[in-house]
């Protein structure tokens, strides 16, 4: 078994997802057949294989370095659920 | 009243036969009464009302004047909420249009409403929605059929008739899918043919927008209306883009198909390999060339699939943290404990799924075995495209391996589930232009899908392939 419940927990972490225990124990059971299943592709053999991390075939055109305003912060902050003299609030960070 | 097409529509209101008022009253009447099918998570009847106001205030002359459309709720629209039929975005008013529906917006479309889809599009039968399944309209009383997904909301809303064209996106099979599921066209373009500026990201490497429709060259007019380039979007491509339905040539003859033997797939009903069947012999008598191809690496397309989907996504959905947008949880007594109880409460089931899976690999120790691997695996079963084109002009094979399945039947197991992508993903990994369109039904009468491929940024060729075929089923 690939994850246990201390992998659980390092990867809720990770996520920023807090996970109750009943949770875990169903993440547990989906992640290892998940992965138990992926691992078909070890079969394949990809020595020499350059990894594809942009299947686009076009070329990146590049752009006039000019500066654009687009967005202004009354904008920006129009979502957010809590704000403060323009800024994003949150909780206390340093006492 | 049997459904209009966008193309005969576009006469009626050039020649006066109808106004854009009585058109979208009748669409309107229609949505009211379909509420039922839980098909919209924003509508506004008011909404419409001010957009038709507008519309007939302006003199000048705009290519879909008046024409209504839905769409899906992953495209941030000024005038409606945008949720990604997510908890965690369930106040979002974007301050900003994405670049598909500015599109659309600028050719005098109405927007009907938004759709609903599987939350941030990770799902195969709209059922992992925040607001509720979507029942698919072909259903019979009692028996609520899936409509597919993850853009099943427009899938649904097109077979419905309650609207001429619907925008979807696509990441693994979420517009070809659904299609086929609600007997309706459905067509991803080439990545990078549609800006994805705007669109709440899922997989970037893998996510494009595309349209659904009633018939072929709706789908192209459609089509040429929201494809182009963007500055914004870094994968955008600054291709030439023709006129799909100007160009359409429904004469196939001395073209050559390839039939990919790796998508005979034991367990496929027998229905589906003989609408397959049925497609090749209608091309063969249009005097197409049948060419027997091999896609080696087929069956790796899932897995991979699902390593390099979910890694994408678990970086993309970081962004929801309960500062800048959308829901905040209540329980915050430290910076910590806000983003992990807002992502607790915020994101569902399988969200939370493709986060953690997606975290894994991508974290120490686990990159190469997982993630880098499924990206070598990616360039095989793209260069086994590559390969494939040089010996044929378009690809045809079945779209799903079911029909529409009734809704929550295959909720518990996660690989089933999945099971539902084998004959889009492969596409979609490769970056190709794919469609769907109707063709025959199963023993209760349900749509089945045969899908179209082509090279990259040939949708011309996809549209003449599927327009003939259409014809010749018609």
């Amino acid at each position: 078994m690939k994850i246990d419940k201390n992998t659980i927990n390092k990867i809720a972490r990770l996520s920023r997802i807090k996970l109750d225990d009943k949770e875990s124990e169903d993440y547990i059971k989906d992640l290892n057949s998940i992965l138990d299943w992926v691992e078909q592709l070890n079969e394949v053999n990809t020595e020499n294989v350059e990894p594809l991390s942009n299947i686009s075939s076009s070329i990146l055109p590049k752009r006039e370095d000019v500066s654009k305003d687009t967005n202004s912060s009354e904008e920006i902050l129009e979502n957010a659920p809590d704000k403060l003299e323009g800024f994003f609030a949150v909780p206390k960070v340093v006492e | 009243m049997s459904k209009s097409s966008l193309k005969q529509t576009l006469k009626d209101l050039e020649t006066k036969k109808i106004s854009i008022r009585e058109l979208n009253q009748d669409y309107l009447k229609r949505i009211k009464e379909k509420e039922n099918l839980n098909i919209f998570i924003h509508f506004s009847e008011e909404n419409v009302l001010k957009q038709i106001d507008n519309l007939e205030k302006d003199n000048s002359a705009k290519k879909l004047k008046g024409i209504p459309i839905a769409i899906k709720d992953l495209f941030c629209t000024k005038s409606m909420p945008t949720t990604a039929a997510s908890k965690i975005l369930e106040n979002f008013n974007p301050t900003y249009e994405s670049f598909v529906t500015q599109k659309l917006l600028d050719e005098g479309s109405i927007f009907v409403g938004k759709t609903n889809l599987d939350e941030f599009a990770m799902g195969s039968a709209t059922n992992t929605s925040f607001f509720g399944n979507t029942i698919n309209p072909l259903s019979k009383e009692n028996e609520p059929l899936a409509p597919g997904g993850s853009s099943g909301g427009s899938a649904a809303a097109v077979a419905a008739d309650l609207c001429l064209g619907a925008t979807g996106t696509d990441t693994g099979g979420s517009i070809r899918q659904p299609a086929s599921f609600c007997g309706v066209v459905g067509i991803k373009p080439t990545y990078g043919l549609c800006s994805r500026w705007g669109i709440a990201a899922f997989a970037s490497s893998l996510d494009q927008a595309g349209i659904f429709s009633h018939n072929v060259e709706d789908a192209s007019i459609l089509l040429q209306s929201i494809a182009g380039f963007d500055q914004r979007d870094s994968t955008s491509a600054k291709v030439d883009i023709p006129n799909y339905f100007e160009n359409l040539d429904d004469d196939l003859n001395g073209k050559t198909v390839g039939i990919p033997k790796e998508y005979s797939i034991d367990g496929t009903p027998m229905e589906i390999s003989q609408i397959w069947e049925d497609a090749i012999k209608v091309l063969e008598k249009k005097g197409v060339k049948i060419k027997n191809i091999s896609l080696p690496h087929t069956k790796y397309a899932l897995p991979t699939y699902y390593i390099i989907a979910p890694a994408e996504a678990s970086s993309n959905l970081a962004r929801y943290d309960g500062v800048k947008y959308g829901f905040r949880s209540d329980e915050i007594n430290s910076l910590d404990e806000m983003y992990e109880n807002t992502r607790a409460q915020g994101f569902g089931r399988e969200v939370k799924r493709r986060i953690l899976i997606g975290t894994y690999v991508l974290s120490a120790g686990y990159y190469d075995a997982y993630y880098l691997k499924a990206q070598k695996v990616r360039k095989l079963i793209a260069d086994d495209f590559n390969k494939a084109f040089k010996e044929c002009d378009f690809i045809v094979t079945p779209t799903a391996p079911s029909a529409a399945f009734p809704l929550n039947e295959k909720q518990n197991d996660p690989i089933k589930m999945y099971l539902n992508d084998v004959f889009t993903v492969p596409a979609s990994l490769a970056g190709l232009p794919g469609i769907s369109i109707p063709f025959g039904k199963d023993k209760n009468n349900l749509p089945l899908g045969i899908q179209i491929l082509g090279k990259h940024f040939d949708e011309q060729q996809v549209f003449n392939a599927a327009v003939s075929l259409e014809r010749s089923y018609e």
